[in-house]
C-alpha cells in the first residue's frame, strides 16, 4: 500500500491548503469595511484582523492570490484546467502586474465560493472560450492591488514616499541599494488595507503577456504526477461501476445480483436512480461484477430510434419553413428572379465529447459534510446538484476541482449527471468512494453534440453576385429543458446555440433568411467544442464554396468580394491564403480548401490540402489564421489552434453515432475514431496581431476544419461533400 | 502472490492474475500515472515498459508481468532528465495532458531502438498513441528535439 499513502497524501495536501485558505477569508471576513475593487468585492481588515495578522506566513491580499515569506506566489484560478492552458495564462496577467518572478509563480484550483464566479456568467464555470477575457480584468486587478500594497509596506519600512519605489521580478526597489523582496513583505503587507483604486501597466511596458512562455502545469504531466479526478485515492476508498441503461429513458425492471454479489471483492450491489451500482474494492473487481449482473430493462419509447429515420424526418421538415431566425429582404423573391441558382442538404451526425479521462467522480459522504474530487467545468452547479442529494446545504459541500483529461464541455452538464450519481453510490457505500465510467459506459451516456441537417438555397445574378440565401436548419435544442433555457433562448422561439454562426451570416447577401426547426428527440444533448458553430461552419462554407462554383469564380476572390467591409474576417481569410500559397498550383490528385469563421469573439480562417486516393482522404497541411484581438499567450493561441484543427478535422473525417432500435452502435475508438499520429497533417498558425478585444480561443479553431477539408477535397475531386464524416461513396 | 518488479523496486500483490496490470499499478501500487483510456489497446493512455518493450497494460494480465521488470512513467526518470521529458517540456507538448504518460513510454521505446527515428518511424511507433487535444504535431517536434539531444550527447 505504498502508493496509496502516496496519494492520499496528495490529497491531503489539496485540502489543508483549501482550509488555509478559506481561514484567511474568514479573517479577512471579520472586517467589516468592504472596498469595492473592480468586479470583485475583498473585504478591508480590521484592526483586530490586523492584529491576528501579525504572525502570518501569508499574504492574501484577495481571493486570487497568496504569497508567501518563501517567495511563492500561488495564484488561485476559478477556471478549470481541461488543456486550454488557463492555469498559465491566468497567472500571467496576474503575475504581470505583480511584477513577480515568474519562476516563483504557482497556480492552485478554486474552491466553490461566489467570489470565484465567472464575471459574465454569474456563476463558477469554464465554457464558451471565455477565461481569458472575462479574467482580463480580474486578474490583473488582483495583481496590481497585491503590488501596490507589497510597494506601501516596503516604502513605510524605508519610510519613504510609495511614489519613489519600483518593482521588479518579485521584490520592491527603492535608489541604488534598498531591496525588500515580497516574501519579506508578507507580514507588513498583509497588515495593510487594500488600496481603492489601482493603476494598470501600460501594455507597452508588459513583460510577460503577450509571450509565448511556457505552461506552468507541464512538469507534472510528464512524470505522472498531476492528479486527474481518476486518480484520486482516498483511504477505505471503494470503487463502483454502474450497469447503465442500455437505451435512453429505460427503466430498471428487475436484477440478479447472485453471481455478481459471490465475486471477490465485491462489497454492495445497489439500485441507484444511474442503474445497478456494483461497489468493490478495485475497479476491476466492480467491473468484471458489474458485467456478471443480468439485468431486465424496461425500455420504454427509445426502444424504437434509430438515427436513419430521423434523419429522413429531419429532411422532411426542412421543406416546410421554420420559425424565423433572420430576415434579409426577401430571399425567395431573389431567388426566383436569379439568374443562377443551387441547393444543397448538409448533414452531421451526434458526437461524442470523448474526453481520453472517462467520466468519474470520487465523493466522501458524511453525516454532516460531503467532499467531492472531480474534473468539473461546472462547479456551482454542480455543487448545488451534489448538496441535493446529500440533503445538505451548500456550504457543507466541498468540491475539489482537479485536472480534468479533457472537457469540451461535457464537464459542464446542466444535471451534474456524473456527480449526482456518485453521490447516490456514496449514500449506500456507507465509504469513500469512486464512480469509474468505463470507455463504453461515457460513450453511451449521451450529451452529445446533436445531429443536425441544414437545407440551403441560393443563388447568384448574372455578373456571378450572391443575391439570396435561405438556410434552414433541423436539430435539437442543447438548451431546450435545461435550467438555462429561458436565460439563453431570451424569449426567442429558437434556440440562439443551434444557429450560431448562420444567424450573423457575414457575407455581403442582400438577401438572406436563415429559419429554424426545433427538434424533439429523447437523446440527451449539450455542448461540444464550439457547439452551433461545430455544424453551421460546415454548412456555410461548404455552401459558400458551392456558390462561388455557380458564379464561376475563385472560392477565396468569392469570399473576399462579399467580405469587403467585414476587415476582421477579411485579415484572417487574407493571411490564411497567402501563408498557404493559395493559387500557386499543387501536385496532380490534391486540392486546396478554404473556409472562414466567427466564432466565440474571435475570427479564424483555415486552407487544408488534401489528396484522395481510392475513396481515402489525406489532409497534408492545415493552414490557419487566428485574430483573437489582444492575447496573453501566443505559445498557448498556436497549441489551441492546432488542436483544435484537429479537434475538427477528427469529426470531419471520422466520427458519427448512429442508433439502431434505441441502442448506440460505437462503443470505443475502434467504432469512434479520432484523428492519429500518421493521420495528422502538418499544422501551421499564424495570429494576427491587433489591438482588438480579446477574443476566445479554446473553440474557435475547430469549426473551420470541417469545411476547409471538405472544400479541398472538391478542388481535388471535383465531388461536393454534403455531409460528415466524409465519405466519397457519398459525395455529389 | 505475484511478484515482479517496478520501476527497480521489488513488488508482490495479491490479485486475481488475469486482473490487468493497468489497474494493478493504479491501485494497488498507487502509481496512477498510467492512465485507463479504452480498455482495448486502442489509445495508448496505458502504455508501460515490459522488460523494456512497450505494452498496453489495459488489456495485459498482471501475470504477464510475473517475474519481469515494469517500467511506468514514474519510472522514466525521477528528475524530469530524460531526454523526452526535456524535449517535450520544451516544445510545450501538453494540453490536458492524460495522455501524455503513454506518449512518452511508447516514444521511449522509439527512441532507443531508433536513435535518429524518421517521421516514418514516429508515425508507426506513435498511431497507437491517441490525443484528444491533437497535440501529435508537438509531439512530433519532441521526438526529433529528443533524438537531437540523445546524439548531441547533452542530455543525461
Amino acid at each position: 500500500m505504498i502508493g496509496r499513502k502516496m496519494i492520499a497524501g496528495k490529497v491531503g495536501r489539496a485540502g489543508a491548503s483549501t482550509r488555509v485558505e478559506r481561514r484567511d477569508f474568514l479573517k479577512f471576513s471579520i472586517a467589516a469595511s468592504g472596498g469595492l475593487l473592480i468586479g470583485f468585492r475583498f473585504p478591508g481588515i480590521s484592526t483586530l484582523a490586523s492584529a491576528q495578522q501579525a504572525s502570518v506566513d501569508v499574504f492574501m491580499p484577495n481571493a486570487f492570490v497568496r504569497i508567501g515569506t518563501d517567495e511563492r506566489v500561488t495564484v488561485i484560478v476559478n477556471h478549470s484546467e481541461m488543456g486550454q492552458g488557463v492555469y498559465t495564462s491566468l497567472p500571467m496577467l496576474l503575475a504581470e502586474e505583480l511584477d513577480a518572478d515568474w519562476t516563483k509563480v504557482g497556480f492552485e484550483p478554486a474552491p466553490v465560493d461566489p467570489k470565484y464566479n465567472h464575471p459574465a456568467f454569474g456563476m463558477q464555470m469554464t465554457g464558451g472560450s471565455s477565461s481569458v477575457w472575462s479574467g482580463l480584468e480580474q486578474f490583473r486587478q488582483a495583481g496590481a492591488a497585491a503590488r501596490a500594497m507589497l510597494i506601501a509596506a516596503a516604502a513605510q519600512q524605508w519610510n519613504v514616499d510609495a511614489t519613489t519605489c519600483r518593482t521588479d521580478s518579485g521584490a520592491v526597489f527603492h535608489g541604488s541599494n534598498d531591496k525588500l523582496t515580497y516574501g519579506q513583505l508578507v507580514s507588513a503587507a498583509a497588515k495593510l488595507t487594500p488600496p481603492a483604486h489601482v493603476q494598470l501597466k501600460d501594455p507597452k511596458t508588459f513583460k510577460l503577456i503577450g509571450k509565448p512562455i511556457k505552461r506552468l502545469d507541464t512538469p507534472e504531466k510528464l512524470n505522472g504526477k498531476a492528479v486527474f479526478g481518476i486518480d484520486v485515492q482516498l483511504p477505505g476508498m471503494l470503487t463502483a461501476v454502474i450497469a447503465r441503461p442500455p437505451i435512453f429513458g429505460a427503466k430498471l425492471k428487475s436484477f440478479d445480483d447472485s453471481r455478481a454479489r459471490s465475486m471477490p471483492g465485491v462489497r454492495k450491489v445497489v439500485e441507484v436512480p444511474a442503474g445497478v451500482a456494483v461497489i468493490a474494492d478495485s475497479f476491476w473487481q466492480a467491473k468484471t461484477a458489474r458485467d456478471a449482473l443480468r439485468v431486465n430493462w424496461d425500455e420504454g419509447s427509445m426502444a424504437s430510434f434509430s438515427t436513419g429515420p430521423m434523419m429522413q424526418d429531419f429532411r422532411e421538415r426542412a421543406k416546410s419553413p421554420g420559425k424565423s431566425v433572420r430576415k434579409d429582404g426577401d430571399a425567395a423573391g431573389a431567388l426566383a428572379s436569379a439568374a443562377k441558382k443551387i441547393e444543397a442538404v448538409y448533414e452531421v451526425p451526434y458526437l461524442s465529447h470523448l474526453m481520453m479521462e472517462p467520466l468519474n467522480c470520487v465523493v466522501d459522504l458524511r453525516a454532516d459534510s460531503c467532499e467531492v474530487w472531480t474534473g468539473s467545468q461546472f462547479q456551482t452547479v454542480d455543487r448545488a446538484n451534489a448538496a441535493k442529494v446529500a440533503g445538505l446545504p451548500n456550504e457543507k459541500v466541498q468540491l475539489h476541482t482537479t485536472f480534468l483529461g479533457g472537457g469540451f464541455g461535457r464537464r459542464a452538464n446542466p444535471q451534474s449527471d456524473f456527480v449526482v450519481e456518485a453521490v447516490h453510490v456514496a449514500k449506500a457505500a456507507g465509504a469513500p468512494v469512486k464512480v469509474i465510467w468505463t470507455r463504453e459506459d461515457d460513450m453511451a451516456g449521451g450529451w452529445y453534440r446533436p445531429a443536425f441537417l441544414h437545407a440551403i438555397e441560393g443563388g447568384v445574378d448574372a455578373g456571378g453576385n450572391a443575391v439570396s440565401w435561405r438556410s434552414r436548419l433541423v436539430g435539437q435544442s442543447i438548451m431546450a429543458g435545461t435550467p438555462f433555457a429561458a436565460m439563453m433562448m431570451k424569449g426567442k422561439e429558437y434556440d440562439p446555440a443551434s444557429v450560431e454562426g448562420v444567424d450573423d451570416l457575414p457575407y455581403a447577401i442582400p438577401n438572406v433568411t436563415v429559419e429554424s426547426h426545433q427538434a424533439e428527440v429523447n437523446v440527451p444533448v449539450q455542448w461540444l467544442r464550439s457547439v452551433g458553430h461545430s455544424h453551421t461552419a460546415f454548412a456555410v462554407e461548404c455552401f459558400v464554396d458551392e456558390l462561388a462554383g455557380l458564379a464561376q469564380k475563385d472560392p477565396y476572390q468569392f469570399r473576399r468580394q462579399l467580405l469587403l467591409k467585414q476587415p476582421r474576417h477579411l485579415g484572417v481569410l487574407d493571411l490564411a491564403a497567402q501563408k498557404a500559397g493559395w493559387g500557386k498550383p499543387l501536385p496532380k490528385g490534391m486540392g486546396r480548401g478554404i473556409a472562414v469563421h466567427f466564432a466565440f469573439e474571435s475570427y479564424s480562417a483555415h486552407v487544408a490540402e488534401v489528396s484522395v486516393t481510392e475513396g481515402k482522404i489525406r489532409v497534408h497541411r492545415m493552414v490557419c489564421a487566428i485574430d483573437c484581438g489582444q492575447y496573453v499567450n501566443p505559445g498557448i493561441i498556436a497549441a489551441q489552434t492546432e488542436g483544435g484543427a484537429i479537434f475538427g478535422a477528427s469529426a470531419a473525417l471520422f466520427q458519427e453515432l448512429t442508433f439502431e432500435s434505441g441502442r448506440l452502435q460505437q462503443t470505443n475508438f475502434h467504432t469512434f475514431p479520432v484523428m492519429r499520429m500518421n493521420e495528422c497533417p502538418e499544422i501551421e498558425t499564424y495570429i494576427v496581431e491587433n489591438n482588438e478585444k480579446s477574443g476566445g480561443i479554446g473553440e474557435p479553431g475547430v469549426p473551420c476544419a470541417a469545411p476547409a477539408i471538405a472544400n479541398a477535397v472538391f478542388a481535388a475531386t471535383g465531388k461536393r461533400i454534403r455531409r460528415l464524416p466524409i465519405r466519397m461513396t457519398e459525395a455529389v | 502472490m505475484l511478484g515482479f518488479s517496478v520501476n527497480g523496486k521489488r513488488v508482490e500483490v495479491d490479485v486475481d492474475p488475469s486482473t490487468p496490470l493497468l489497474w494493478v499499478i493504479r491501485e494497488q501500487l498507487g502509481l496512477t500515472g498510467t492512465k485507463y483510456g479504452c480498455g482495448m489497446s486502442q489509445c495508448g493512455a496505458c502504455t508501460v515498459h515490459i522488460n523494456g518493450e512497450a505494452v498496453r497494460s489495459c488489456v495485459a494480465p498482471v501475470s504477464r508481468a510475473a517475474g519481469k521488470s515494469v517500467t511506468t512513467i514514474e519510472g522514466l526518470s525521477p528528475d524530469l532528465s530524460n531526454p523526452l521529458q526535456r524535449a517535450w517540456l520544451e516544445e510545450d507538448v501538453p494540453q490536458c495532458g492524460y495522455c501524455q504518460s503513454g506518449q512518452l513510454m511508447s516514444a521511449a521505446v522509439l527512441l532507443r531502438d531508433k536513435p535518429s527515428p524518421t517521421d516514418e518511424d514516429i508515425d508507426e511507433a506513435m498511431t497507437g498513441n491517441i490525443c484528444r487535444c491533437g497535440t501529435y504535431p508537438r509531439i512530433r517536434r519532441a521526438i526529433h528535439r529528443a533524438a537531437e539531444m540523445v546524439a548531441k550527447g547533452g542530455a543525461r
